[in-house]
């Protein structure tokens, strides 16, 4: 980790002894990615119209699709193995999740493909912070704000409208906010890699354009992935997206219990260190890229 | 020691151009081709140049976020491509035309965040942010949004963002584009009294020369990627050979007066320009006048720094 240099000469009159260092570094550095976070909830609280409008809108698609699955319900009872309170709580609760975990893209995405356009991202560069990190925080501190204003908004609209099904265990709520957090970070993963691409293609808009589509299907998001007939269904469960909504959504309507809450855990903290991983090494290249050949 | 140090420094681009339907060109750009230089601690060193001389590209690269491609460089000691981090916590970068702020939130929000990247002690931190308040100006703004911010605002919002770690060198690239009068005046202002009064290194690089005329000691010229003036703005007079010009008033309409040491560069009626070298006195020359011609008033007009640097850009260009 990165030790503070003594500049003027009163830092380094009192420099405290190694071991004391780098653990006052580390929390420095804890304390800095919780500011950057911090700030980020604060500049989405901003915008209070457009979160308005965000939240009635994720209402609204609550409402016509709980209609939808009420209906296909009806034709088939228990289909996929979900009972009709289960299947219109999982639309309830995967539009809550679907900007939070931004399953479509957005978020940090938006304001680095800005950056990339205007220049500002050699801005992030000599700043001493890491590149992954600063995003990173930037989108949990989004994400919580948006769990709070365009996930439980709408859910609270759902259960007053609908039969709902959601646990009264406040463990099951607690390792489904850590699932949404493990999500939450899958899908920086995800969008963090395509975000890189900007590197070399100066825009990553048409990357994302496939990555929508693609992460709408095989989230969950647009039907629960358990539906998908065969090896399209097997394929779907082991893709990274899988982490983003089913997961989360599975646990809380107590599909997955015991020890398939461990595994569903196990895949997701897999999916979403590897994708940190190969984001890491992307970068490392990215930068390589712009120091040494010049952007 | 210096602070800054440059020794033999290159750095090319490989530009890919289209020629044809599939085939693609490579072609070599030096965008910076053998500069030397350096600067000692406490320099206000003003940086210019036409475009595309290669003013950013050196001030990426003592930035550490352009690795040269040959050459020595060495800035507070470091390395900076190598050590990009380590040199990060020892500058400031102020850039005229982006921002480093949080455009959504309340300027403070900037400040706070600054504190932990640079991990500024408490009590320094608030040394450095009430300095900067006062001599920016910056009390009743520290609420606003920075997106709330005129230009001249913000740009004053930049520069305490850039300071608040007790950088040692403070690089500026078009610190006053596109600002007032007014507000111009006071960013030079505070850049005197952080060069002067803390010590900081300051590298300037502008198109604005009042700028330089009014804080940097020292001035280099870059063109084509190499140093073409180094020294005083006064000695850029001499370098450029530049003029000053006498202008006569005579007391009736005659033809061009002939005097030793200056020559006639227009005639108007009874007002004739008179050109002499800019490090001559105009004693002797305005004695001959008055000696031989009826002069009714006369007035001596100092050479513009920007016509001087004008020639030189054009010069460079055509050598």
């Amino acid at each position: 980790m990165e030790i503070p240099v003594g500049l003027g000469p009163e830092n380094g009159a009192h420099a405290p002894d190694t071991g004391q260092l780098s653990r006052d570094g580390r929390w420095d550095t804890g304390r800095l990615y919780l500011a950057i976070a911090k700030g980020a909830f604060r500049r989405y609280s901003t915008y209070r119209a457009a979160t308005v409008a965000g939240t009635v809108t994720n209402t609204v698609f609550g409402f016509i699709l709980a209609y939808t699955f009420l209906a296909l319900w009806q034709a088939r009872p228990g289909l996929g193995g979900y009972d009709t309170a289960q299947a219109v709580t999982y639309i309830w609760i995967s539009q809550s999740l679907l900007v939070t975990v931004a399953v479509w893209g957005g978020g940090f995405q938006d304001e680095v493909q800005d950056r990339f356009r205007t220049g500002d991202i050699a801005i992030d560069l000599y700043r001493p912070v890491d590149f992954q990190g600063w995003w990173l925080a930037t989108d949990l501190g989004r994400a919580a704000f948006h769990l709070v204003a365009r996930g439980l908004l709408p859910t609270l609209v759902g259960a007053l409208a609908f039969h709902l099904r959601l646990p009264t265990d406040p463990l099951v709520w607690a390792v489904f906010l850590l699932t949404v957090l493990i999500a939450v970070v899958a899908s920086f993963g995800l969008r963090f890699l395509v975000s890189l691409t900007g590197f070399w293609l100066h825009d990553s808009e048409g990357i994302r354009a496939v990555m929508l589509v693609v992460a709408m299907f095989f989230s969950g998001m647009l039907l629960p992935i358990g539906l998908f007939p065969g090896r399209l269904g097997e394929l779907a469960h082991v893709l990274p997206w899988a982490a983003l909504i089913q997961i989360p959504t599975d646990i809380l309507l107590e599909r997955r219990t015991g020890g398939a809450v461990l595994t569903g855990i196990a895949f997701q903290l897999v999916w979403a260190l590897v994708l940190l991983a190969a984001g890491r090494a992307a970068q490392l290249l990215a930068t390589r890229k712009v120091v040494v050949q010049g952007g | 020691m210096s602070l800054i140090e440059l020794q033999d420094i290159r750095r090319s681009f490989t530009i890919r151009t289209k020629a044809g339907r599939l085939r693609r060109e490579k072609r070599e750009v030096h965008a910076v081709d053998g500069l030397s230089f350096s600067i000692d601690a406490g320099e206000c060193v003003g940086y210019i140049g036409p475009n595309g001389a290669g003013k950013s590209t050196t001030i990426k690269m003592l930035t550490g976020i352009l690795v040269p491609s040959s050459g020595r460089l060495r800035v507070a000691g470091v390395d900076p491509a190598r050590e990009r981090v380590r040199l990060a916590r020892r500058i400031g970068v102020v850039f005229g035309q982006r921002t480093t702020l949080w455009w959504d939130l309340p300027l403070r929000d900037s400040y706070e965040l600054a504190r932990r990247i640079y991990r500024i002690p408490d009590a320094r931190y608030r040394a450095n942010l009430d300095r900067c308040i006062e001599l920016l100006d910056l009390g009743g703004l520290l609420d606003t949004p920075v997106r709330q911010l005129s230009l001249g605002q913000r740009m004053r919002g930049d520069l305490a963002a850039a300071l608040l770690h007790d950088p040692q060198v403070l690089y500026l690239d078009e610190p006053t584009i596109g600002l007032d009068v007014v507000s111009k005046a006071r960013v030079r202002e505070f850049l005197r009294e952080v060069n002067t009064r803390q010590g900081t290194t300051v590298l300037l690089t502008t198109h604005d020369l009042v700028d330089i005329e009014q804080l940097c000691g020292r001035v280099m010229v870059i063109d084509h990627g190499r140093v073409v003036y180094d020294g005083s703005l006064d000695g850029l007079h001499a370098a450029g050979q530049s003029e000053r010009t006498l202008v006569v008033d005579l007391a009736e309409a005659g033809p061009a007066i002939e005097v030793a040491g200056a020559r006639v560069v227009k005639v108007e009626g009874p007002r004739q320009w008179l050109a002499f070298p800019a490090q001559q006195s105009a004693a002797p020359i305005v004695a001959a006048v008055a000696a031989r011609y009826p002069l009714a008033d006369l007035s001596v007009r100092e050479p513009a720094i920007e016509d001087v640097i004008a020639r030189m850009y054009a010069e460079v260009a055509i050598g």
